[in-house]
């Protein structure tokens, strides 16, 4: 009987995984065996030392990279430089939004509910409401962020379809499990569901159409098979747009946005905070590798139809933002825009396209993560109050939450001396450096339209008198003002002193193929 | 390679079809025609389709969820049968991989089991 040859597994390179997966079992277990009233306790602390244990690998993993020991498990995962700063930019970003999921002192039992099924205001309701609520969402979140990382360091196209599916089905499943307004949140949950796995199809039906053209999922396979290839392009282009479709849907970029509104909206806001900023990052970690590693000989294809989708983007996110009246739906459009802003930085094509890219994503992801836990902090007898109507006159109420509010709209809006800025600086110089300056003219008049509805938000907050229905700003608790606190911080230092993480993304921004 | 390899299976095709249309066209003209209620019924499980049940036809989660269960175990064993034939050539690698693979289902099993998913009621 012949011995099986197997690969080659740097189990060191794959660890911060692995702590993940591993912590996310032990978590299904604490489910099963913790008694309820220290479960969420423990569940926080083992998910956050998880995270933390696992960053501190990708941490000591960085400078030890070189060209041969980059590829492991036969090359299906590629820990590079690129990859690791994703990894660590991920795990920062979610150690954070995990915070979120922590908060209890703003609703008994916090944001989750643990019978979703329940009919509100019923018997069974009212005692589940004592309740610790839904504490698998730590798990979920672990798995989730664990498929996130193999997302962006996936090395073929179908370990990038299996971690595409890891870090999206816990996310279905978070999305319905809203305390307040559930109904909203398991609609949903069903939407991102059907239109996810609709996404994933397309994909996987791309993968095929390539390993057709290609005679191999690789990325080095690709990439020789694009470059050196004398047969006809048309399985490769075909097989591109189809696997484009299915990354351009997990980012909300237009036209395959359309669930990012509703599930935004619908999803615990927790839970939103975490995909506006993972699930952006590991989708543009992913896209950047495949069009930069896989298909960079087919640029010539590729530019103009992925420029045609970003300008198409950004005047989507940024028109139909005017239109919002409701913050959460506001948010989603502009992170549809942002989607928009940041494929101008990629499509630049060069070394700064990719930098300025990783820039743009870690300042967006703090940014957005501390507004989101501001959103969750203005609420009434019927949980967030997120009509923009009711948030007039709450810089009278309170001046200290309004005021942060107002840093961070204006973050988004890319003022100078926040993160905002020298993130839209420098994907829309990147462009520019690669000769795709229509894209930065759309992405200049789009912001300058997207800079309305946010002023709108702060004039409302300021400029009116707090009405009857005004809504109190909850005091936050420890875990929402550290989220708070962070993403204030970040998003003004990000602004103010750029150098170090701009030169941390210049150096990440190589791809090892 | 030549496309003659492809014949037996555009036969086996052939062959299936019409096997199919065979028996369903003979079926009315040799078949014997004896009626009871049963023979009406839907056959040994499902829903009545006509008429139309009250609020559709609903029927407990319960039977969701067991059936969830099995297919949990069922993508188990479908797993464990390519393994266990060449258990020899993947050797103990191939040995651990699978007790962590069991592993793994068996936290989901353990975590059903202690969140009550195995009472009926």
């Amino acid at each position: 009987m012949p011995e099986l040859k197997l690969p080659d597994i740097d189990y060191a390179a794959l660890l911060p995984m692995l702590i993940l997966f591993g912590a996310a079992c032990v978590g299904v277990l604490i489910e099963g065996f913790v008694p309820r009233s220290v479960r969420n306790m423990v569940q926080l602390v083992l998910s956050l030392a998880a995270m933390v244990a696992a960053l501190v690998f990708v941490i000591r993993r960085a400078g030890e990279v070189t060209a041969e020991n980059a590829a492991t498990i036969g090359g299906a995962i590629m820990i590079d430089n690129m990859g690791l700063f994703m990894e660590g930019a991920l795990l920062v970003l979610g150690l954070v939004s995990l915070l979120l999921f922590g908060e209890r002192t703003l609703e008994r039992g916090g944001a989750f509910v643990p019978h979703a099924a329940v009919t509100v205001g019923s018997e069974r309701d009212r005692e589940q409401a004592v309740d610790s609520g839904a504490t698998e969402v730590y798990p979920l979140a672990l798995f989730s962020l664990g498929g996130m990382l193999m997302f962006v360091t996936a090395n073929d196209l179908l370990t990038m379809f299996v971690a595409l599916e890891v870090f999206s089905l816990p996310l279905y499943l978070m999305c319905a499990l809203a305390r307040r307004k559930r109904l909203l949140s398991q609609e949903s949950a069903l939407k991102y569901f059907l239109l996810g796995a609709y996404a994933s199809a397309f994909f996987l039906f791309g993968v095929a159409m390539i390993y057709g053209f290609a005679k191999g999922v690789d990325f080095r396979a690709i990439h020789e098979a694009v470059r050196g290839s004398e047969t006809s392009p048309t399985l490769l282009l075909i097989g591109l747009a189809l696997v484009a479709i299915g990354l351009l849907f997990k980012i909300a970029a237009a036209p395959f946005h359309v669930w990012t509104p509703d599930v935004y909206q619908g999803a615990p806001t927790p839970v939103t905070a975490f995909m506006a900023a993972c699930t952006k990052a590991a989708a543009f970690g992913a896209l950047l590798r495949v069009l930069y590693v896989g298909f960079d000989g087919a640029k010539w294809h590729f530019t103009p139809v992925l420029g045609a989708v970003a300008v198409l983007t950004m005047l989507v996110g940024a028109v139909l933002a005017v239109t919002q009246t409701d913050l959460k739906r506001l948010l989603a459009y502009s992170s549809v825009a942002n989607a928009g802003y940041l494929m101008v930085g990629l499509l630049g094509g060069n070394k700064d396209g990719l930098s300025s890219t990783l820039f743009y994503l870690v300042a967006y992801g703090f940014t957005v993560i501390a507004a989101f836990a501001l959103v969750s902090l203005v609420r009434d007898a019927d949980g967030e109050a997120t009509h923009l109507s009711r948030w007039a006159g709450l810089g009278r109420r309170s001046p200290l939450f309004a005021g942060i509010f107002t840093f961070l709209l204006l973050a988004f809006a890319g003022i100078p001396l926040t993160s905002g800025f020298m993130a839209k600086f420098g994907v829309f110089g990147a462009a520019i450096a690669g000769d795709q300056t229509w894209l930065v003219i759309f992405g200049v008049l789009t912001s300058i339209v997207l800079a309305f509805p946010y002023l709108r938000v702060v004039v409302m907050m300021w400029l009116s008198e707090p009405g009857e229905t005004t809504p109190s700003v909850s005091i936050p608790g420890v875990l929402t003002s550290a989220v708070l606190g962070i993403g204030t911080v970040a998003t003004l230092l990000l602004g103010v002193l750029p150098g170090p993480l701009l030169e941390l993304a210049d150096q990440a921004s190589s791809f090892i193929r | 390679m030549s496309l003659s390899a492809y014949i037996p299976i555009v036969g086996l095709f052939a062959l299936a079809a019409a096997f199919g249309l065979f028996s369903v066209a003979i079926a009315p003209f040799v078949g014997p025609r004896r009626f009871n209620r049963a023979k009406l019924d839907a056959y040994e499980c499902g829903i009545e389709p006509t008429p139309q049940p009250i609020g559709g036809g609903r029927f407990p989660v319960k039977f969701y969820l067991t059936a969830m269960l099995f297919i949990i175990f069922d993508i188990e064993i479908i797993f464990l049968y390519p393994w266990a034939v060449s258990f020899d050539m993947l050797g103990l690698f191939g040995f651990v991989e699978m007790v962590l693979f069991i592993v793994a289902v068996f936290v989901a099993y353990t975590y059903v089991w202690r969140r009550g998913g195995l009472d009926w009621d």
